[in-house]
């Protein structure tokens, strides 16, 4: 078997019997990304050597029978927003292109305790903001199953990474939907956790309450993997939550009797694609098959959500990305008259267009005489948003749905309409909002051959929940075994 | 309109104006780390930039995280300036931009401070019940900004950013505009300190930055029916407690000047800074700040709020222990101070003030042992760089020596050579115990000799032996006696001066 | 208002922001921030007067830590990201005005 169309867990007994080095794992995916990473441009930053040696390491321990960390040998691709004090971490951002953060993030941490081998850095849309890539200043990325469409983003680097081969495992952000579109886009499973699962210290701030970082890969239990290792009470994040974590992979195998599935009344309307709908409805009926009930259910203010957010989201990156002046790291300019034209210049030249309007949106936001009208009532819909989930969940186990309209869209369709851009999230984004739980599994492909996702959320901690629907789903059906084929 | 407070108390300084005073006060808390992450909170401006981290550099991914501590010193300052407490309490993003404020924002609070609704009794004159009640607006609690330093020689060269402060915790104390003359500005940030220091929350100390004030301070000016006020201006930069009162008067005089020429009233202008120049002795005009600024003020996500119960209120209350100005009228009262030694001892922290009562305890004379420990303990402190801790002398064993003085056993003189030597003695033989008085007055034949039977012969040898000074005094001369007490004293070690003298006289007389 | 959101609005926002923008970026913006302003108008839909704003995904409270200080980095690590340094201070253009705030 080829070793970058394997899985994690085929990855992990190979090692273990001894029928591959975890340096054989990762050359081979150093060698796809040789080859093909030119056109798909997943990865802006790769250290071969570097990261050869972490593979090195892991095998000289495993000779001498050192006790080896949960994904030992695996290498693992991380989106570029997640601080790492051995690589640079640019955000995808001119402001950010020369940074070399002299710390880990905690996920970072926990990934090389874990002995996983980071891969390298995966492109993103500058400072996440974005759902195609389109928005970083590095490169563009390319979907891996039509090099003429957007892998989706922001965690579009990660998703094209898995998607190509390039790795069995990548970690993403996800803060309106940044993992689970672009898993859906590329056909692989991506999950944003219950917000403060995971720690956010060291991750780059976008947007503070909606921002999580998760798992993707090519299967489920590669994911369940990922988040294991990755998820847990970290004391310097004070949103990070005192919350067991449970063991994810323990009763994956063991389908959920008597799941009840919530279907959103709201979320079969117009402006949802047809080919994505059918795929999407395909998907809900083998789980049915599988003794799973549906539930109609209703989310009143699903309508409202792309507009809370795009209130709430720029208000805090407004402010999170205040600090990018030049006066302590980050770009500053060369020439300027004093103070406040090094800022503004600096600033200027160095944020890219849409960082700039979501920066504007915010801080017009939060200023006097707009803050009640604009932010604080965009939490008090927030609430509500989070109510009709509360509500529903009384009902069901999980909400099933699309994760976006369409499937994987063209590179540069939405370049100068932003607001048509934003309506696309109208899925994910409510997830973000109230705080809960969201997974996106491949479910096959269009008429077009683009993949398709199912979202599944749940409610809070409940990661096991769509984890094991995940497995449930992938048990009955080869959507997830299929690869999309690079040229060479 | 009369919106004076306590006017009535405190007559203005003249009858053509009243200058009115609120008080912004930052005092850096006296935690082991800084606010949110744990770097050292120490005063450090000699090695730059060594006491940072992700957190108070602000670097992209860092997070803050509240220190409790920092925390309970402020709700223990707000109870003792008998604040109320909010039960629900939240840090918002106060949002601008400053090379020393690496974030972009400083995290503050806004609308929900932790503390509102207090007061602080400020003393008028000389006179100790009378007070004036300085009521305070709101506590909250803030980081510190690092510090920004200009380049003095005008030659336009780069400012350089240190960022160790970076990130201390600040309790900010906003007064209301109750304060009605420079001096008695003076006096309550000499209380606050006192106050703040006796809780051990902070040092106060505004030579070294730890505390901070600004003054709001406009006239009130009687005309006819109404009283008119002149616009408030703010004054910044001041560095000592003695600055702020000068720096007032010196702007009350300005304003009064202004308003004559300009007639210029609260409302004319927007709110005016003048830094003070304490060289030249004189506020001056500040540039920037055409606009007002919008902090754009939002709940800081990352942080979550924090709740206080009455319970824990109650805890603190309890810890608070007795007051420094209510200590001071007690030892005035109950020891019988004066004003001045009472100030003096409170003034040296509260376990000085334990020792005084310790003391007193013993040989139950307030006014001798006031003198004793603002005069001679002090000295020894101050030579010796020392703390009432750390003192030689047990409270026990001083009460001890001044009981002697007290009953008219030993002179004063002579206690001071006990007290020397038992300091002295210290270093070899460990601490000193009451007996030893006994002891050392023994040895040395320090006790007061005033019984008649031991002096009288020696009166009576002396009288033989000078019998010109004898006749003189029997002849009218008053003053010869006094050598006669000189050479008399000279044989009977710790004689009583006024029974030699006594004796002598009735000798010569009877 | 945002209907009516001018170039002028833009430049204000942008400058309390201490973004430069370009002419090209001031004549694209303004559109397209009129558009997303007017889209969000949708929120007037509804009266939220009784619901209280969610600031927090996950609604915890008294996250503290305690009084222990830690190392902190060294002063190399503090400074080396800065893009003006002379080994001791991160260096800026001196500033003209004592406190320069947003606004």
């Amino acid at each position: 078997m080829s070793l970058t169309a394997a899985n994690a867990g085929q990855l992990l007994s190979l090692m273990e019997c001894g029928d591959a080095s975890a340096v054989d794992v990762t050359q081979a995916c150093l060698d796809r990304i040789a080859a093909h990473d030119d056109q798909i441009g997943a990865f802006i930053h790769v250290d071969a050597a570097h990261a050869l040696a972490q593979a090195e390491r892991v095998d000289a321990r495993r000779t001498a029978g050192a006790s080896l960390g949960s994904l030992a040998g695996l290498p693992v691709a991380v989106k570029d927003i997640l601080c790492t004090h051995d690589q640079p971490t640019t955000c995808a951002s001119r402001m950010l292109r020369d940074f070399h953060p002299p710390y880990d993030a905690d996920t970072i941490s926990r990934l090389r305790a874990a002995d996983a081998v980071i891969l390298g850095k995966t492109n993103l849309d500058e400072f996440a903001m974005g759902s195609s890539v389109e928005n970083s200043a590095m490169q563009p990325t390319r979907n891996p199953w039509d090099i003429t469409r957007t892998p989706g983003g922001s965690s579009g680097g990660s998703a094209a990474a898995v998607a190509a081969g390039m790795c069995p495992l990548a970690v993403g952000t996800d803060t309106g939907g940044s993992i689970r579109q672009p898993a859906s886009f590329c056909g692989v499973v991506g999950l944003k956790p219950t917000y403060g699962r995971v720690s956010r210290y060291g991750l780059i701030a976008y947007a503070s309450s909606l921002d999580q970082t998760g798992p993707l890969a090519n299967d489920v239990r590669g994911a369940a993997r990922l988040l294991q290792a990755i998820a847990g009470h970290d004391p310097r994040d004070a949103t990070s939550v005192q919350v067991d974590v449970p063991d994810y992979t323990a009763r994956l195998e063991t389908p959920i009797a008597d799941l009840r599935i919530g279907i959103p009344r709201e979320y079969f309307s117009e402006g949802l694609s047809d080919d994505v709908a059918e795929c999407v409805r395909e998907a809900i009926d083998v789980l049915r098959s599988l003794g799973a009930q549906t539930v109609d259910i209703s989310l009143p203010h699903l309508r409202y959500s792309v507009a809370a957010y795009y209130l709430i989201a720029p208000s805090e990156a407004s402010s999170n990305l205040a600090r990018y002046d030049g006066v302590h790291y980050g770009f500053r300019a060369d020439t300027f008259d004093d103070m406040i034209d090094m800022y503004c210049t600096g600033r200027g030249a160095a944020l890219g267009a849409e960082v700039k309007r979501r920066i504007m949106l915010g801080t017009y936001a939060l200023s006097a005489g707009y803050y009640d009208a604009y932010y604080l009532k965009a939490l008090r819909v927030r609430r509500l948003i989070r109510q009709d989930f509360d509500r529903a969940f009384e009902a069901v186990d999980v909400i099933a749905g699309p994760v976006a309209p369409t499937a994987a869209f063209k590179l540069g369709q939405f370049v100068d309409d932003p607001l048509s851009m934003y309506l696309t999230d109208i899925y994910t984004i409510g997830a973000n909002l109230a705080g809960i739980p969201g997974v996106s599994l491949p479910a096959g492909v269009t008429t077009d051959g683009l993949p398709v996702g199912l979202q599944l959320l749940a409610t809070p901690f409940a990661e096991e929940t769509l984890l094991r629907a995940g497995r449930m789903l992938e048990r009955e059906t080869t959507w997830h075994t299929r690869r999309a084929t690079l040229e060479s | 309109m009369n919106r004076d407070p306590a006017a009535s108390s405190n007559q203005p300084a003249n009858d053509e104006w009243t200058i009115v005073i609120g008080l912004e006060v930052h005092v850096q808390l006296l935690t082991n780390s800084k606010l949110f992450c744990g770097c050292v909170n120490r005063f450090n401006p000699d090695q730059p930039n060594e006491q940072t981290c992700p957190v108070c550099l602000g670097l992209p991914g860092a997070l803050p995280v509240m220190n409790r501590k920092a925390f309970q010193l402020s709700l223990k300052t707000a109870l003792a300036l008998d604040c109320q407490i909010a039960e629900f309490t939240k840090w918002d993003r106060k949002q601008y931009y400053y090379p020393d404020l690496p974030k972009a924002y400083q995290i503050s609070q806004y609308d929900l401070p932790f503390s509102h609704d207090g007061f602080l009794d400020v003393e008028l004159g000389d006179q100790p019940d009378q007070a004036q009640r300085i009521r305070i607006i709101r506590a909250h609690l803030e980081e510190d900004a690092g510090k920004n330093i200009h380049d003095e020689s005008g030659r336009g060269r780069d400012s350089q950013i240190d960022l160790n402060r970076c990130g201390t915790p600040l309790l900010e104390i906003v007064s209301h505009p109750d304060i009605r003359s420079a001096a008695q500005a003076r006096k309550y940030l000499e209380e606050l300190k006192l106050l703040l220091t006796y809780l051990g929350v902070s040092d106060c100390n505004m030579q070294e930055g730890s505390l901070r004030c600004d003054a709001n301070v406009n006239l009130h000016i009687p005309r006819g029916d109404e009283v008119v006020e002149t616009p408030i201006v703010e004054i910044k930069n001041l560095n000592s407690f003695r600055g702020v009162e000068l720096a007032l008067e010196y702007e009350a005089q300005r304003q009064w000047r202004e308003w004559q020429s300009t007639e210029r009233r609260l409302g004319d202008v927007a709110k005016v800074t003048r830094g003070w120049d304490a060289e030249r002795g004189v506020t001056f005009a500040q540039r920037g700040k055409e606009e007002a600024s919008d902090y754009r003020y939002f709940p800081d996500p990352d942080l979550v709020p924090v709740t206080v119960s009455a319970e824990q209120i109650a805890d603190i209350s309890d810890t608070l222990g007795e007051r420094p100005a209510a200590r001071r009228r007690r030892l005035m009262s109950e020891f019988e101070l004066n004003r001045d030694s009472a100030r003096v001892i409170i003034d040296q922290g509260a376990e000085f003030a334990g020792y005084f009562e310790d003391v007193c305890g013993v040989c139950g004379a307030g006014p001798l042992t006031a003198n004793w420990l603002t005069q001679d303990v002090l000295r020894v402190l101050h030579e010796t760089k020392a703390r009432i801790t750390d003192f030689p002398l047990s409270a026990d064993v001083l009460g001890e020596l001044l009981t002697r003085i007290a009953e008219g056993q030993i002179t004063t003189n002579s206690a001071r050579e006990v007290f020397n030597s038992l300091i002295d003695a210290r270093q070899q033989s460990g601490p000193a115990s009451p007996e030893d008085i006994g002891r050392l007055i023994q040895e040395r034949g320090l006790a007061i000799v005033s019984d008649q039977a031991t002096i009288q012969p020696v009166i009576d040898a002396i009288l033989a032996e000078n019998p010109q000074a004898v006749s003189d005094f029997q002849n009218g001369k008053q003053g010869a006696v006094g050598p006669l007490i000189g050479k008399a004293m000279q044989h009977i070690k710790g004689a009583d001066p006024k029974t030699v003298r006594q004796m002598l006289i009735d000798a010569m007389t009877g | 208002m945002s209907a009516r959101l001018t170039v002028q609005d833009v430049m204000k926002v942008a400058s309390l922001a201490r973004l430069r923008l370009s002419e090209d970026e001031l004549k694209s913006f303004t559109p397209q921030l009129a558009r997303v302003l007017s889209y969000v108008e949708l929120l007037d839909e509804l009266d939220v007067s009784d619901v209280a704003p969610m600031a927090h995904a996950v609604e915890q409270q008294n996250v503290l830590r305690d009084d222990v200080a830690r190392p902190s980095l060294t002063r190399a690590e503090a400074l080396q990201n800065a893009p003006k340094t002379d080994g001791r201070f991160f260096l800026v253009p001196p500033v003209l005005t004592d406190a320069m705030e947003s606004g």
